[in-house]
């Protein structure tokens, strides 16, 4: 067990309460803006501190509010990617990185050590520039430099990429797939962005309210997200209201349609979920007709919204995702749904 | 022509600016940490000096420095004595120009991110050269003009200065209370050269600060 947090912290009207262990790998915590993701992380790295609780990292106590626990932040070994790199303004590419160098390092050590690093995250002609003169990727890679040279026993990523425009946040996170793979510690990432967490994680914590509602495997969590939340976090367009009728029988009473499911539908269901793309016209699964109501041209793909003929006049529109194929859009009579790919999703 | 009042009044707003520098920043560093109402108060306190008469900060200093009174009676004996010394010159000028180095060294201390602050703790850096090689740095523009707004103001006291050391030649003597004396003696050009000496210390001081708040300006641009 590399890093088991337990931890209670009450914020005005907010009640924080993170419970999970970090064994291996990077684990994602996928959770809307203010559901308490960034506090978890700060409490882990001790700028906040819990109200009660247990925060231990490879066997070492960080806080426990029994024993009366509370590490300084500077001797936790806790590397900490702020969200806006944190970099010093007032200090050079390689001034910053040497800010990271642990004390114990005699002077040709650590020149060793920065030089390397340097190299090593493609900083290399940059050493003497202020931050405010580097590009946002490259302000993240000295970042990254400074504290891998700490040398942390975990690395906690708060939205990395938030600070950066779409173009390069693709680029880099391909890049940080390889980084991460390389840096062979555990990761904590912090992100509201489903397309990070799937990419970057193997295992993944879905974060709603200040809690944790699911935790498990990343693929797992994106075919069976198990909560509303889990599924709107994850990128589900369609979640609605649903009644079970039998073990794999479901009825969506605003729609006015039944659909069959794979698994066994629990007693307790109060909603499915179902993806855009999961709508397929060629299927004969679970095929219901259609009225289309609006379509919408994007880059790659036509987002189509429709209605089942029973819907409830009122109600919101189902969004159907389809690539383009190149030729004109085909608008179908009628859409199916594979049993497998209705998301049963329980409160 | 005697040059002393020049001197004096250089060394004691040297002085000057670098007591409040030290006091202010403290000051300034752990009241922006202290809770609202605490710091609201001691704000009011802290800042009196700047909108009370120079003459009420002179009469305050006299009660507890006088000769007759504890205080004064008390440092006497170990042979300190602030009234009609030079070095009570750094007392007055230091009380009245305190305000504008606190209130400046905080507003800085305020516009300052704290993450970095975060970001040194985490990588283990002590809260000693967070402070003098993050923070300071960081702060430096409003903390240089704090200086120089205190040595300017110290140059120019002349009503606390005038009650606590009052004007003995060659040894309390400052340029405002030399001006005031010429003046009284009816001997207006030695006054007069005075007023110019007074006139271009000050030019040379606001320069500096213009320059200052022109390279913070930039500086933001930029960033």
């Amino acid at each position: 067990m590399t890093l088991s947090v337990d931890i209670h912290k009450r914020l005005g009207e907010f009640q924080l309460d993170a419970q999970f262990t970090l064994d291996r790998g990077v684990l994602g915590i996928l959770g809307a803006s203010g559901c308490g993701k960034s506090k978890t992380l700060q409490c882990i790295t001790g700028i906040e501190t819990p109200d009660t609780g247990r925060i231990v990292l490879n066997g070492r106590v960080l806080f426990d509010s029994r024993q009366k626990i509370n590490v300084p932040v500077q001797d936790r070994k806790v590397g900490y990617l702020f969200q806006n790199y944190a970099l010093f303004p007032n200090m050079t590419v390689q001034e910053n990185i040497g800010c990271g160098v642990r004390a114990q390092h005699d002077a040709k050590e650590r020149q060793e050590i920065i030089r390397t690093i340097i190299t090593q995250m493609q900083l290399l002609g940059l050493e003497n520039l202020k931050p405010r003169q580097l590009s946002g990727g490259q302000q993240q890679r000295v970042a990254l430099a400074r504290i891998m040279v700490n040398e942390p026993e975990i690395l906690l990523l708060d939205e990395p990429f938030s600070a950066l425009d779409a173009y390069l946040r693709d680029i880099l996170m391909t890049d940080f797939h390889a980084f991460l793979a390389s840096f062979k510690k555990d990761v904590i990432l912090v992100t509201h962005s489903r397309d990070e967490a799937y990419q970057l994680s193997s295992s993944l914590a879905i974060m709603q309210q200040g809690h944790f509602a699911a935790c498990g495997d990343t693929h797992q969590i994106f075919e069976d997200p198990g909560t509303k939340e889990g599924a709107k976090l994850t990128g589900c367009k369609n979640i609605v209201a649903a009644q079970r009728l039998a073990a794999h029988t479901v009825l969506v009473p605003v729609w006015g349609v039944s659909f069959n499911t794979a698994q066994v539908v629990g007693e307790n269901l109060c909603a499915i979920g179902i993806r855009g793309h999961s709508f397929l016209p060629s299927c004969r699964e679970n095929a219901h007709a259609v009225k289309i109501v609006e379509k919408i041209e994007q880059p790659f793909e036509w987002v189509v919204k429709f209605h089942f003929p029973k819907q409830v006049v009122t109600s919101e529109a189902i969004w159907w995702r389809l690539p383009k194929a190149g030729g004109p859009l085909v608008l179908p009579e009628q859409l199916g749904v594979l049993a497998k790919d209705i998301l049963l999703l329980y409160s | 022509m005697d040059w002393y009042p020049l001197w004096n009044s250089l060394r004691i707003a040297a002085l000057t600016s670098v007591l409040v520098f030290f006091v202010g920043i403290f000051l300034a560093y752990y009241i922006a940490k202290l809770p609202k109402t605490v710091k609201g108060i001691l704000d009011v306190v802290l800042t009196m000096p700047l909108v009370l008469p120079p003459t009420v900060c002179g009469w305050f200093l006299l009660l507890i420095f006088g000769l007759t009174h504890p205080v004064g009676i008390f440092l006497q004996q170990y042979g300190v004595q602030f009234v009609m010394t030079w070095y009570g010159g750094v007392l007055t000028s230091g009380l009245v120009a305190f305000p504008l180095m606190y209130r400046t060294a905080r507003s800085a201390f305020e516009s300052f991110d704290e993450t970095l602050a975060w970001s040194g703790k985490t990588l283990g850096l002590s809260d000693t050269f967070i402070f003098w090689r993050i923070r300071m740095p960081y702060c430096r523009q409003g903390i240089v003009a704090g200086i120089v707004l205190s040595f300017a103001r110290a140059l120019g006291e002349y009503g606390a200065t005038s009650m606590l050391i009052g004007y003995i030649p060659k040894q309390t003597a400052t340029i405002s209370t030399t001006v005031y004396q010429l003046w009284r003696t009816n001997d207006e050009g030695s006054a007069f050269v005075w007023v110019m000496v007074n006139l271009a210390i000050s030019a040379i001081v606001l320069l500096i600060v213009n320059m200052l708040e022109k390279s913070n300006r930039e500086k933001r641009a930029v960033q």
